[in-house]
């Protein structure tokens, strides 16, 4: 790929859920492991949006925390403009952290009640030395007009904006650190569709402004259409599939895809005909063997019991389901 | 039309505070016919689920219903009195709220809570009420189900969970269920599962649904008519196809465009500017007139009524008003 801004390499994160010491030796258990996120991999160009979707439970905020540095990665590299960061010293990853930022679910979480607005803002240009006294202040002030609010409301505290305005307040935190990359965990899943519309307008318009690349996190499938250029589609902590926005919703190729695009209800009340999807995510301490989808694959053979797929190219990224070989030998 | 299920007329519900009163909800009026799937859409705070909660008497104090009737097969229900309420409630109409582990009693196995209910409004032994659970759990789509009827809530799934809700709900064949957001809490696939159930069960058995969600796409899947709700008025209600395809209020317009959708390609999502108002300063005349692109002088001035165009629609907007005096 041209110019990849972050590059990540089989990527795991296993969590210890074991049960206390004592427990396991009383009840003779061996330690348990959670999978969060397994051997994934993906490169994100500069300016682009990359989009990971998947349900609850597939992986997609580990992911996220892991780029960030909230999380450490139990294998795996994590390349940002080159530079692998899992092996980093703290002094240069913290030189390094100011070009990426992170935007996060909850407005009413991620701000600090006893904080100022415009303090909140400055916490990132104070932190790594950017601006200090009048001059942090007329950029707060510049920031806050950015984002479509008002210089006087540096003065204000959360409590007094509503979800929208307080997540334009989180956008102006993330950008006083003069970002180049920005993570974002589903930043309107709690906002109200019209509300929800400014939100990613905005986030639109600040990416042209200011040549930003967003790695967006979200479930719904078309806020992921409207805002993404490639997309990864993770289940089970696996990405099953990665390719282009327009050709994923286009063709999708993993049999997953093809059960989230068509799951998400019709609002052109085409009379498209929906098939029924059946089962639910399984438990990811006990994953099924083989492929993790073979459960409630429409599409399952014998062979997806035994081996987990190989991720295979396809026309825009890849994908990881057998049957693509074999479509390709029936093709030919 | 046959008599409706449900009517309700003008309801208008009160938050009385020390500053004065707040009007919750103004004038809502709507029906539902036997068997049918009203939808009721709008944002956080434009009083979808105070009607739901008006309409099966769960009010919390101090909100009290200061207005307006409603009748459920003609009857009044509510100035009944909390014990003759509580008679309906569960009997007559069901309910399904948002999130299916705060509905369930944890402490509880599915089979007691079951049982519980069904023996509360039905004339069954101890036996023939576990037999009927057990049917039920069976109809809503919980395999083994004579095996895992004795499991606790926690044992299932999110989406399992909220099957047992909806069993929960048609325990005692209700004609009226009033589903409270049922998928929020839901992943997509899963939501499609619970959406198809739904309207399955409530066609089989012709009861009708009021269902509330902030999700136009859930609506469309599943509802007949839908009512759109803003700053606790009706802004317009009608047919599901008309609304979604050609509506008639400028809220549900700018509400619609600013959905992304999955076949529509576009660059920018039209968007609503502002927010919508607290209920202690609604504005004077159409509540949505500064938000608006079209309001014009009487907008601000005059609230509109709710107007009658044809095929069963309703719309509260007056340049609606202009264009049918027009044309």
């Amino acid at each position: 790929m041209a110019d990849p801004l972050l590059q990540i390499e089989g990527l795991w994160r296993r969590f210890d859920v074991s049960k206390p010491w004592l427990n396991r030796v009383i009840e003779r258990e061996k330690p348990q492991l959670l999978t969060a996120v397994a051997d994934v991999s993906f490169d994100i160009a500069r300016g682009e949006t990359f989009a990971l979707v998947g349900e609850s439970g597939s992986g997609k905020s580990t992911i996220a925390r892991m780029i960030v540095g909230l999380l450490g990665a139990s294998e795996g590299r994590i390349r940002f403009d080159g530079k692998d960061m899992t092996e980093m010293a703290p002094s240069d990853l913290r030189a390094l952290r100011r070009r990426f930022q992170m935007i996060f679910q909850d407005p009413f979480a991620s701000l600090n009640p006893r904080w100022r607005v415009g303090d909140i803002i400055a916490e990132p240009m104070r932190t790594f030395g950017l601006a200090t006294g009048a001059e942090a202040a007329t950029e707060v002030a510049r920031l806050l007009e950015t984002v479509g609010l008002s210089a006087r409301d540096a003065e204000k505290f959360p409590h007094e904006f509503s979800g929208g305005q307080r997540q334009r307040i989180a956008i102006a935190r993330a950008l006083s650190s003069k970002p180049e990359f920005i993570v974002c965990d589903e930043p309107t899943s709690a906002l109200d569709v019209s509300v929800q519309a400014q939100i990613l307008n905005l986030m639109r318009d600040l990416q042209d402004e200011f040549g930003l690349t967003y790695l967006f996190i979200s479930h719904d499938l078309s806020v992921v259409r409207h805002m993404a250029s490639r997309i990864g589609v993770l289940y089970l902590g696996r990405l099953v599939e990665v390719a282009d926005a327009k050709a994923l919703f286009r063709a999708p190729c993993h049999p997953y895809t093809r059960m989230l695009l068509d799951a998400v209800p019709d609002l052109a009340l085409s009379g498209r005909r929906r098939k029924p999807v059946s089962g639910e995510i399984p438990n990811p301490i006990s994953p099924p063997a083989g492929c993790a989808f073979h459960p409630r694959c429409p599409a399952m053979t014998e062979a997806c019991k035994q081996a987990i797929p190989a991720p295979r190219p396809t026309a825009t990224g890849m994908a990881a389901c057998i049957r693509l070989d074999m479509a390709e030998t029936a093709a030919r | 039309m046959t008599e409706p299920l449900l009517s309700v007329r003008d309801l208008r519900v009160e938050f009385p505070n020390r500053r004065g009163t707040l009007t919750a909800l103004d004038g809502i009026s709507f029906d539902i016919a036997p068997g049918e799937v009203l939808g009721m859409v709008g944002e956080s705070g434009a009083g979808k689920s105070l009607t739901g909660a008006a309409i099966i008497g769960l009010l919390e104090p101090p909100g009290r219903i200061a207005g307006g009737e409603i009748r459920l097969k003609g009857q009044r229900i509510d100035t009944l009195s909390p014990e003759q309420m509580r008679r309906i409630r569960g009997k007559r109409i069901g309910m399904v709220f948002q999130d299916p582990l705060t509905s369930l009693n944890p402490l509880y196995t599915v089979a007691q809570q079951l049982v519980e209910t069904i023996r509360t409004h039905m004339p069954l032994s101890e036996v023939d009420a576990r037999k009927r659970a057990i049917a039920l759990l069976d109809r809503v789509g919980i395999p083994a189900a004579a095996r895992r009827i004795d499991d606790y809530p926690h044992h299932f799934s999110g989406g399992m969970r909220q099957r047992v809700v909806i069993a929960l709900a048609l325990c005692a064949e209700p004609e009226l269920v009033i589903a409270d957001e049922p998928t929020t809490a839901l992943d997509v696939s899963v939501q499609a599962q619970i959406i198809d159930l739904i309207k399955e069960i409530c066609a089989e058995r012709g009861a009708a649904v009021m269902l509330i969600t902030h999700d136009m796409g859930v609506i469309a899947e599943t509802a007949d008519r839908v009512a759109v709700l803003y700053a606790g008025r009706l802004a317009e209600i009608g047919p599901v196809r008309d609304v979604i395809l050609d509506a008639a209020h400028p809220y549900t317009r700018g509400l619609m465009g600013s959905i992304p959708t999955l076949t529509q390609e576009s660059d920018r999502l039209v968007q609503i500017p502002g927010a919508m108002p607290r209920l202690s300063s609604i504005p004077t005349g159409c509540a949505f007139n500064p938000r608006c692109p079209e309001a014009f002088d009487r907008c601000r001035t005059e609230r509109p009524v709710p107007l009658d165009r044809p095929g069963g629609r309703q719309v509260a907007c007056w340049l609606a008003a202009k264009e049918s005096a027009h044309g």
